[in-house]
């Protein structure tokens, strides 16, 4: 039992990640048809920027700072890179989906590339608080401390989109635009400035994930592949949960996350079984396709 | 459709050139991806056949992509499967050449039907998505090493014991291997070309420019999709079975990384998608270019230059990546669109139909319920 909560623990850390990297894409999704290639980009190049921060700060800086301004410029740097990415390649691309995907493609393959030729492949490493390693206990539970800053890093997160996208105008247009984008542009809303808007967004939650996926899940390790890692689960949770549906990419995030954690633990002890936890959440996308094609809360088409 | 006979005859053309390739003992400086500027020389010989073999993945890519209007992003599942039960069925089992490429076929041909059914179960970006994850769970799978069978991580060396001595990959072989490669490349085309130009074909093209209208004149799309995905499936995993004799060794990190994956998109984009030389043209180039830039950047000369030269330029990926980008904005139909303007403009006409648009003509279908702002 005790292993179990912490699995479930554990699993619902890896969920508020897959969260904040699927709810960006979903709403990009859902406000511009763009499937965002781009996106794990934006959470290497978060990861990257929380990295090159702390290397500029003194070492005297106490590391809870050091990892508080690590988010920052994580949060930042992605929100700048999908900004840079919305004004300069897909703005002029506007009308043709296609060509938008292609082109955040091969943004993701240039930047990676150029990631692993500045930095190289798995040598850097992330500063954390050595309290990241220690562990709580919560009754007779023993609980990461790490997995405690994912979740609530997922939970604030979630919280806010929900207040923004219900409580503010930008935030009410844009949850209209993805209903309808035909119907707000023709009351006269200019669409094209919610679409930077959620690239931004996108961007800044992406980079955030990228930094906690390094902070929790990595050791501490970057790599300029793990962003592209991180979307495949980010892409299966946004089509599990249904494309453009929040609510749904966290449900989804948090079931996938639960999924891959459980599995890994009791199917991964068994030779030859180490990536049951990968494959069995393409195994749930197959049946969630199989019985609801929409996803968990997708519309109607 | 007049343009196929002429195409036809350049693309005979270049095949018995390439045929002949090896006889040709020219010596060309600098442009060449192998080691020796000889052109005959194992190295550049058998660079050139895994270029051949990307030719015809990006050809049958194209059957999928340009001619049926799927983003698919689960090719390299396919590629990969091909390598891998090839690899397994002589490395692992010892079964003869014969029963190895009957069991590669038969578990190339159920991939195909079963991931292209479950797949075509959702349209546009939904499909994208739901390909991709199939070919990372089969990249998982063989990470995984189940059995022992795949080598994991490091991979497996295929084992020549149960080969023709002809095919062995010794380096005497390349020439074979290389013709082998290049028949490859020509059954390939040839089955592609057959598809298209059939009843089958053109309900595809149908489908991609009006599902709607295709439906309403009784046509079922499903079936027409999941021909297309299987036929490009399984000119994917021949490949696989070509590449494998060729290198001599499996690697996930090589054969079934989503990498791979949008290289051949890449592939096909730079080469023209909906145009049969337009992707075989593109296949061949992106491995050529990509082998070239890996040469370069491995030579001492090139350690001396400063740091922000070197590194975008040691980095193949990434100036390919952004050689696609700059398509993508300024030559949208690729090379065989550029072509096809150009010769259009020699003839002082416009564009007819049947001429390859590339990406502005597959816009539609991928997003059809919102059409209002599509590119002409």
């Amino acid at each position: 039992m005790t292993i179990f909560l912490s699995l479930t623990f554990a699993g619902l850390a890896l969920g508020a990640v897959y969260f904040l990297a699927a709810s960006g894409l979903s709403l990009i999704y859902g406000l511009m048809d763009i499937l965002n290639f781009a996106h794990g980009m934006f959470m290497t190049l978060g990861a990257y920027a929380g990295w090159d921060l702390a290397t500029h700060l003194p070492a005297s800086t106490p590391s809870a700072v050091t990892f508080a301004l690590e988010v920052l410029a994580a949060v930042a740097g992605g929100a700048l890179a999908a900004l840079l990415t919305e004004v300069v390649f897909i703005r002029p691309l506007y009308g043709k989906p296609l060509s938008q995907v292609l082109v955040t493609i091969g943004l993701d393959l240039a930047v990676v590339a150029l990631l692993l030729g500045g930095f190289g492949a798995n040598s850097l490493s992330l500063p954390v608080p050595l309290w990241f390693l220690e562990a709580t206990h919560v009754g007779s539970v023993l609980l990461p401390n790490a997995d405690f800053v994912a979740l609530v890093g997922g939970v604030v997160v979630l919280v806010a989109l929900e207040w923004f996208l219900r409580r503010t105008r930008f935030g009410i247009v844009i949850r209209a635009g993805v209903e309808n984008r035909e119907m707000v542009s023709a009351l006269g809303v200019d669409v094209g400035r919610a679409f930077t808007l959620v690239f931004v967004i996108g961007g800044a939650m992406a980079g955030l994930a990228g930094l906690l996926y390094t902070a929790v899940f990595t050791g501490d390790l970057l790599s300029p592949l793990q962003g592209d890692g991180l979307l495949i689960f980010a892409f299966i949770v946004v089509v599990i949960g249904g494309l453009g549906s929040i609510r749904g990419s966290a449900v989804a995030a948090v079931v996938v996350g639960l999924l891959q954690d459980y599995a890994n633990y009791y199917g991964g002890q068994h030779a030859g079984f180490s990536e049951i936890g990968n494959l069995s959440t393409v195994l749930l996308l197959a049946l969630v396709l199989e019985i609801r094609p929409r996803g968990l809360f997708g519309r109607a088409t | 459709m007049r343009v196929p006979r002429l195409g036809l005859t350049v693309g005979a053309a270049l095949v018995v050139v390439a045929a002949l390739l090896p006889y040709l003992g020219l010596h060309i400086p600098a442009v060449l991806p192998g080691t020796l500027d000889t052109l005959d020389s194992a190295g550049n010989l058998s660079i050139l056949a895994v270029c051949f073999v990307f030719g015809a993945v990006a050809l049958g890519y194209d059957v999928l992509f340009g001619y049926t209007g799927l983003l698919s992003l689960g090719v390299v599942l396919h590629f990969a499967a091909g390598v891998y039960v090839f690899d397994i069925a002589l490395t692992d089992w010892h079964w003869s050449l014969g029963a190895a490429l009957a069991v590669t076929a038969a578990v190339g041909l159920a991939l195909a039907l079963v991931v292209g059914a479950v797949s075509l179960r959702v349209t546009g970006i939904a499909f994208t998505m739901v390909t991709l994850a199939f070919a990372q769970a089969f990249y998982f799978l063989i990470q995984d090493n189940p059995h022992g069978l795949t080598g994991g991580q490091d991979g497996l060396a295929l084992s020549t014991t149960r080969l023709p001595s002809i095919l062995s990959g010794a380096v005497s072989n390349t020439r074979s291997l290389y013709w082998l490669a290049l028949a490859f490349l020509v059954v390939a085309g040839a089955l592609v070309w057959v598809f298209i130009e059939s009843s089958v074909g053109h309900v595809l093209v149908a489908v991609r420019d009006n599902e709607a209208r295709a439906e309403v004149l009784g046509l079922r799309p499903f079936g027409f999709k999941l021909a297309a995905y299987t036929l490009s499936s399984l000119v994917a995993t021949g490949a696989g079975v070509v590449y494998l004799l060729l290198i001599g060794t499996a690697v996930p990190d090589a054969v079934a990384t989503t990498t791979l994956t949008l290289a051949i998109v890449v592939m096909v984009m730079l080469g023209g998608a909906a145009s049969r030389g337009g992707a075989v043209t593109g296949g061949i180039l992106y491995w050529y270019l990509e082998s070239l830039l890996v040469k370069v950047s491995g030579q001492p000369s090139f350690a001396t230059l400063p740091a922000v030269v070197r590194v975008p330029l040691s980095q193949p990926q990434f100036l390919l990546g952004a050689i696609f980008i700059l398509f993508v904005f300024f030559v949208p139909g690729g090379l065989a669109g550029l072509v096809a303007r150009l010769r259009a403009r020699r003839a002082g006409g416009r564009l007819g139909p049947g001429v390859p648009v590339g990406a502005a003509s597959i816009v539609a279908r991928l997003v059809p319920t919102r059409s209002d702002k599509e590119a002409p």
